[in-house]
């Protein structure tokens, strides 16, 4: 018996009542993360066979200055000011002084170097848990010397995976169409560019009105409509060979052609018997395929990323609203029930949400939704602006917004901008003339 | 060729892209193999008897660095705010100068509590003393006070404290168990002597990417927050701490 007390003694006794104590946490700070991106060295001889090759004196900083430039754009990380820095670039061949770089409060660090190895670009960098004291990342790229913008941005979508856990958007294209002229006798001209406006280039001389140019996001293969002789036409562009291929004439008003997740189809509405309706088209034997069948007006289709439901823009229910089926036309489901007029429904490549355009009250919202309609959020609002399109992770719309003309007609613009999911990252993205309808492209280096 | 023709296009080249890059993977190791600079070697030890002499005389380092985080001390500015931290030690004030430090969003925040536990544990005494309670039930009630976790208050200053440390990874997604517990052993100071994720083999399995940026961010926010704002009675309480962060409330907006 008394031992049994005295078991009974040992096991309640107060020391081994204490629990471990849990806290729960569940918010946190959403600041970006402080990065230190410190310029990749380069050795003597490579730092003048690239100044030779590529004209820039230093192309180690001008890699880092890529990385840290998309960095900061992608609104969630904050490089910090190079002149806080305590070590040199010829950290690359060491391990970082940690202490240093803790008292610029950097939590993360890019180290790296740049070398001429048979004339090409050798890249290896390293990223640094600073706060560890460890290394998380170490990759090399080697490429022809004229790529190294390209690589930049590689690096930049391997830290921006590595440190916030979903792929990067930052080795990519945007195609737009380039407005010039008054409003009333506008120019418009295909073009691409990087994501971060660099490499701009013109695809077509202007000669004829083109509209919604379109990636498909399996290749670098964009659709687009455009007017021959008044008539709107579909095209197929494949931007890696430059071929171009004629999809179809289409009756009536024709609108928005997209490509399906896979890409083998094209999903668009056309005007058939003055009644418009979506239609999809099988790329390899042009079979066309109805599939709404509604006296009101369905437009702007687009696919879920696995392809088994669409979301369009239908006025069935009298006023412009989003609406979700199948594939194959069946179970048509309205989701959008707020005030105002909502239009260009996009689905996200993450699959979790749809971005759309609204008008409320004579302004112009770019907002997202659930795909069944729930957690409607405005992200940004304004005199006019349309046509969200997705970067490849689902994280940041690319859209453009008009300015208003004064009475003289005068003052107009179009310029492209992009916001995140946040709402408070909204960018103006530079483009040399007036630019409509971007669309962005999958990740070059998939 | 009729194909051709229609086209609207008057420049047919074909558009100069540069050519695929090409990837090479490193070995990926947890430590370095970079050598270490003799140099950089040298200048850290150095530090470090610095640090381990300020520990031994005066009074740990933490202080230090909560006085003036962003400046790079001077030896001679070192001992000097040493011994300023000693006589705060000493004076009951320190909890007001340790909110001091904190962001304007966390004052609010711990201001409250912290006036509101004093509040209730003055009440606990008039009440106690109205009511001429014996000692043995006085001393039952310390006991459950030990045995039971942090108060609200205590609880609260230490998540402000950690809600600002973390940088939440805003990539992750919002629909998936993406729990991460620490179990914390922590030093009378707050510091942290070691920090131990639960379920640590999740992170290396694969496809598991999320939960290992989020464990990540997690153990940075862990030592960010060095030291931790606990309490300073009843250290066998919270000697052992554990933290669950869990982010989809944050990213669900």
């Amino acid at each position: 018996m008394f031992r049994i007390l005295i078991i009974c003694l040992v096991f309640f006794s107060p020391s081994k009542l204490i629990a471990l104590i849990e806290v729960d946490i569940t918010r946190g700070n959403l600041n970006p993360l402080p990065i230190a991106v410190s310029p990749l060295s380069i050795d003597e001889n490579s730092r003048k066979n690239f100044e030779k090759i590529l004209k820039k004196k230093d192309i180690g900083s001008e890699i880092s200055i890529v990385v840290e430039k998309n960095l900061k754009t992608s609104g969630l990380f904050n490089p910090l000011n190079k002149d806080a820095f305590l070590q040199a670039p010829d950290i690359a061949n060491l391990k970082p002084r940690f202490e240093d770089w803790n008292l610029i409060k950097a939590q993360a660090l890019i180290t790296g170097k740049v070398s001429f190895v048979d004339d090409k670009l050798r890249v290896e960098f390293r990223l640094w848990d600073v706060l560890a004291g460890k290394e998380m990342m170490a990759l090399a790229f080697t490429t022809v010397p004229n790529n190294w913008r390209r690589v930049g941005h590689i690096i930049t979508d391997k830290v921006y995976e590595r440190l916030t856990g979903e792929k990067g958007y930052f080795d990519t294209r945007i195609i737009y169409v380039a407005e010039d002229g008054p409003k009333t006798r506008r120019i418009k001209k295909l073009a691409i560019m990087d994501q971060d406006g660099a490499n701009n280039k013109f695809l077509t001389l202007g000669n004829e009105l083109v509209l919604t140019p379109r990636f498909n996001p399996t290749s670098q293969m964009v659709t687009y409509l455009s007017y021959f002789k008044n008539l709107p036409r579909v095209y197929l562009l494949d931007i890696e060979t430059g071929m171009q291929e004629v999809v179809g004439d289409f009756p009536g008003m024709t609108f928005a052609p997209r490509f399906s997740p896979d890409g083998k189809k094209i999903i668009m509405s056309f005007a058939k018997d003055g009644n418009s309706d979506i239609y999809t088209m099988n790329l390899e034997n042009r079979i066309v395929e109805k599939i709404t069948n509604h006296p009101s007006i369905d437009t702007s289709p687009s696919y879920s990323p696995d392809g088994k439901y669409i979301c369009f823009n239908s006025d069935r229910s009298g006023y412009q609203q989003i609406y979700i089926m199948k594939n194959d036309g069946s179970g048509v489901k309205r989701i959008s029930f707020g005030k105002g007029l909502y239009g260009t429904p996009v689905w996200s490549p993450r699959g979790d949400l749809i971005a759309f355009t609204k008008l409320h009250k004579g302004k112009f919202y770019i907002g997202v939704m659930r795909t069944d309609g729930s957690g409607e959020r405005l992200l940004t609002e304004n005199f006019y602006q349309e046509a969200p399109s997705w970067s490849p992770n689902g994280r940041v719309l690319i859209f453009y917004r008009e300015t208003e003309t004064d009475d003289k007609g005068k003052g107009f613009s179009a310029k492209l901008w992009s916001i995140d999911l946040t709402g408070y990252n909204e960018r103006l993205v530079n483009t040399p003339t007036d630019a409509s309808d971007p669309s962005w492209s999958s990740l070059l280096s998939n | 060729m009729i194909t051709a023709i229609s086209l609207p296009f008057l420049a047919k080249k074909p558009i100069d892209l540069p050519p695929i890059v090409s990837i090479e993977l490193i070995q990926i190791t947890d430590k370095t193999n970079i050598p270490f600079a003799p140099k950089a070697k040298k200048i850290i030890e150095k530090i470090k008897e610095k640090e381990k002499k300020l520990v031994s005389e005066q009074a740990p380092p933490k202080k230090v660095k909560k006085i003036k985080p962003d400046a790079v001390p001077m030896p001679e500015d070192k001992l000097e705010k040493v011994e300023k931290i000693k006589e705060d030690k000493q004076n009951p004030e320190k909890i007001d100068n340790e909110i001091k430090q904190v962001s304007e969003f966390e004052k609010d925040e711990l201001f409250d509590p912290n006036n509101i536990a004093a509040l209730i544990d003055k009440s606990k005494t008039e009440s106690a003393e109205s009511l001429k309670k014996s000692n043995k039930i006085t001393q039952d009630q310390q006991r459950n006070v030990e045995n039971a976790g942090l108060s609200l208050s205590e609880e609260d200053a230490l998540k402000a404290q950690i809600f600002g440390c973390w940088s939440i990874p805003l990539g992750l997604p919002y629909n998936e168990d993406l729990l991460v517990r620490i179990k914390l052993q922590l030093n009378p100071d707050g510091t942290v002597s070691q920090s131990e994720i639960l379920d640590h083999a999740r992170m290396n399995r694969p496809g598991q990417g999320f939960y290992k940026v989020l464990a990540e961010s997690a153990l940075r926010a862990v030592k960010l927050c060095q030291p931790l704002r606990v309490p300073t009675t009843g250290y066998e309480r919270w000697k052992e701490l554990q933290l669950n962060f869990d982010a989809r409330e944050m990213l669900e907006g």
